[in-house]
């Protein structure tokens, strides 16, 4: 079996808050400058400084295919990513609500569903963010990151348990 | 596009709105920003108003590149007769309010009258509304923001506050956005306190057609890879704007115990990197965040460490905090500086102002001018920490007799205190100067002189006059995009040249401001980033607008004629110690006492100093006085002033 796509992977601690993504999200699609038109959205705490990224996951077992009435969203094979396609789509916002994330939304000026398509293979949210908060990496690699900073709280934890008993 | 966002008639008095749109012949005149609030405030004033009364106009305006797809379009720009100067009231910020505005469809409002009771200001798709802000009066910056989100049920709504010192009507108030964005300079936040007007709320969900999007999306890629390559940058993203207090002190450029000494001994708890572990201790490794599309992120998080306000979440602090509460006050405390730069925030007053006024006081009380009953039994001596924070607090309410007096800004102050305190006021225009020493550095010397809203290095600071760049370099620098074929030098000690950058940094700053953008994305720290040239280019991707370097040059220049014809008409005189384009005398008579071998003993001399204003005003094409000479207002359009256009 082939192996899955890329994703789209979000190191929402390294997030500055500066939303440039949200504006190249807009003039790629769009062709205009507008946040609220973007796929992808920082949440902000701003009284704490926490600043979080918020795009579609590309769920395996997609609530908005299950809930979509008319099947207008389906999975890209190459790119692994679901697209909806606006031949068939009603928009009854049925996916809007179905949604986990909130990360199908409700364009009011084009008035359709939007949704993060990955740019066709090259995400400019990601192009942008020099921070490197948002990456585009082989969807088994997401854990494997995870793990290494995992291992390396372990060890270093073991290390200083090791100091500490040497200094008993 | 960004060119039909519209400019907004406010009258507070009456409660009209007016709006228009803003004429393509305006645009290209003025573009938009500093630029064209500058030519408002020259057609919407009349001379010699009270800046505090119902007859001062205030403008609040976003750059003409503001929310394009252009890199770091997030500066806010405030504009007033200054109650701090009565001069030239100019301020500028970052943060989210101006890319907000322009959503919301205005790139202008200009603001008149006095409403009879506290209102806001909201502005959302096209509509302004005047709203009752008797429960918003009182609170701080933050706490402003925040009611006003809840109470209109959107927390996407950005602000621009006044805390209670805007209220107050204590003359170095600001006016703030976010956690720490301040328009800082020159007392804005007084006059909207004067007005009434609490806040400007705003919320867009409007369009900003892209001229040609894919070429502006490429164009800003290349400019955000060029600027975030700048090492100088790379460095203000890790440590923020007090990476340049290490180098600065070490070579002697730090004003200790108000102008006592140019070095800040013993401070390793304020050097960058202690600050710097402060952040990463109460934030993590990744605190640092930015303005609206910005990959600068210059901005440092932090929450204080200990003390009274132990706990408490704030951002910066900037270089201007360290120097304003650490190293003028000679308080070399840390947690010292991150509080006082946290109470300024709050109560919304300018960290600058603030430290550099309680550190005259200081030396004042230090002289005997200022004696303890002028203090209110308060032991203001240089180092008192307490004393410190204790005065911030008076300033910005108004308590006891020196917390009033400061409170009017440094010249009043003086003319309160009396006998010979006007002496030890480092000031231009009635602004007190950064922290920084400029007695080695003539052409920085020079900058704060003449800039047009009193003493200030953000108006014109060639800053890479200290890195000894060959000359060379340097000329190809300055003689873009107009030659020069004069001379130049590479020394920082040196008095040759000086005029001409001062006055091309002057209107590479004027240009910058226009457009909407942050000075760390231009040749201002960083002798390798972009100005004119690129700016045509990316005016012309995002708005369709043709308009060469040259062109762009032009504006700059007809921009800061008219801020230098509202400050003559104002009263400014050259060698007015008050209003003129001088120094403090101790810049020409107290030669700096620490630092570099080649900086002991720096002091201006008086004779080049004078040469230097001279081929200065030559470059502008003003007179022996500093007025602009006719065929200079020709040139540029100027001659029939004011014009109404708008």
């Amino acid at each position: 079996m082939e192996p899955m796509g890329k994703v789209l992977m979000i190191n929402y601690e390294k997030c500055t808050g500066c939303r440039l993504c949200e504006l190249v999200c807009s003039v790629m699609h769009e062709g205009v400058s507008n946040p609220s038109r973007s796929r992808i959205k920082i949440m902000k705490w701003e009284s704490e400084g926490l600043y979080i990224p918020m795009s579609c996951q590309q769920c395996q077992d997609a609530p908005c295919i299950a809930v979509c009435p008319v099947k207008a969203i389906s999975r890209d094979e190459t790119l692994d990513f679901l697209k909806v396609d606006y031949d068939i789509c009603i928009g009854c916002r049925a996916c809007v609500s179905a949604c986990p994330f909130g990360a199908m939304s409700f364009d009011v000026i084009a008035k359709k569903v939007i949704k993060c398509d990955l740019c066709d293979g090259e995400p400019q949210c990601v192009r942008f963010c020099e921070i490197e908060a948002l990456e585009y990496v082989d969807a088994d690699r997401v854990s494997v990151f995870k793990k290494k900073e995992a291992a390396q709280r372990l060890s270093l934890a073991q290390k200083e348990a090791a100091a500490l008993q040497a200094e008993m | 596009m960004a060119l039909n966002r519209k400019i907004a008639y406010i009258d507070l008095s009456t409660g009209k709105v007016e709006t228009k749109p803003i004429p393509l012949e305006v645009r290209k005149k003025f573009l938009g920003g500093r630029g064209l609030d500058a030519y408002l405030l020259f057609n919407h004033t009349e001379k010699g108003i009270d800046p505090l009364g119902p007859k001062n106009t205030l403008m609040v305006s976003a750059g003409i590149l503001t929310a394009t797809c252009a890199s770091a379009t997030a500066r806010t720009h405030i504009m007033a007769k200054s109650p701090l100067t009565d001069l030239l009231g100019s301020a500028n910020m970052g943060g989210f309010f101006a890319p907000e505005l322009a959503w919301a469809g205005f790139h202008h409002l200009v603001i008149k009258g006095k409403a009879e009771k506290p209102i806001y200001l909201w502005i959302h798709n096209g509509e302004i509304e005047l709203r009752d802000a008797s429960q918003l009066w009182g609170k701080t910056t933050t706490e402003t923001q925040w009611a006003i989100r809840e109470e209109l049920g959107d927390e996407d709504i950005k602000s621009a506050v006044i805390g209670p010192a805007g209220e107050n009507l204590v003359r170095i108030a600001n006016v703030m956005t976010g956690i720490k964005n301040a328009a800082g300079r020159s007392g804005m936040g007084a006059v909207m306190g004067s007005k009434n007007l609490k806040a400007i709320a705003v919320r867009g969900t409007m369009d900003i057609k892209i001229a040609y999007p894919l070429e502006a999306l490429e164009y800003n890629k290349r400019f955000i890879d060029q600027i975030v390559s700048a090492k100088v940058n790379q460095t203000q993203g890790t440590l923020g704007t007090p990476f340049i207090w290490g180098a600065t002190n070490s070579w002697g450029g730090i004003r200790t115990r108000n102008f006592q000494y140019n070095q800040c001994e013993y401070a390793d708890d304020i050097e960058p990197e202690r600050i710097d572990e402060i952040c990463t201790e109460t934030m993590g490794p990744y605190h640092m965040t930015g303005c609206f599309g910005c990959q600068v992120h210059c901005r440092a998080q932090y929450r204080i460490p200990s003390g009274p306000y132990a706990g408490k979440y704030d951002e910066g602090p900037e270089y201007t905090s360290q120097g304003a509460f650490g190293g003028e006050p000679d308080c070399k405390n840390a947690v010292t500086v991150l509080t006082g730069n946290h109470l300024v925030d709050q109560w919304g007053m300018d960290n600058l102002e603030t430290g550099s006024l309680i550190s005259w006081a200081m030396e004042l009380s230090e002289e005997g001018i200022l004696t303890s009953k002028d203090i209110d039994g308060l032991d203001l001596r240089f180092g008192n920490d307490e004393a410190l924070l204790e005065m911030i607090r008076r300033i910005a309410f108004r308590e006891g007799w020196l917390g009033d007096t400061l409170a009017e800004g440094g010249i009043r102050a003086a003319e309160k205190i009396g006998k010979d305190s006007f002496e030890y006021l480092i000031q231009v225009k009635g602004m007190s100067n950064l922290h920084s020493d400029e007695r080695a550095t003539p052409a920085l010397a020079l900058g704060i002189a003449t800039g047009s809203r009193g003493s200030d290095h953000l108006r014109s600071r060639p800053a890479i006059d200290l890195y000894h760049l060959p000359e060379e370099v340097l000329r190809k620098i300055y003689s873009n995009p107009v030659p020069y074929d004069g001379p130049l030098s590479s020394e920082h000690t040196s008095y040759v040249g000086k005029p001409w950058q001062v006055l091309w940094q002057e209107l590479c700053y004027m240009g910058v401001d226009c457009l909407g953008i942050c000075k760390y994305h231009t040749t201002f720290l960083g002798a390798t980033l972009p100005n004119f040239e690129d700016w045509a280019k990316v005016i012309y991707y995002n708005t369709g607008l043709e308009i060469t370097p040259t062109d762009i040059w032009t504006v700059a220049e007809r921009c800061y004629n008219i801020e230098r014809l509202f400050n003559l008409r104002e009263g400014l005189t050259r060698d007015d110690p008050k209003k003129g384009d001088t120094l403090n005398h101790r810049y020409f008579d107290e030669p700096c006492r620490r630092g570099a071998p080649d900086v002991i003993g720096s002091k201006i001399d008086r004779k080049k100093f004078k040469k230097m204003i001279d081929e200065y005003y030559e470059h502008h094409g003003w007179d022996e006085n500093g007025v602009p000479r006719e065929e200079t207002l020709k040139r540029l359009g100027l001659d029939k002033e004011p014009s109404h256009l708008l």
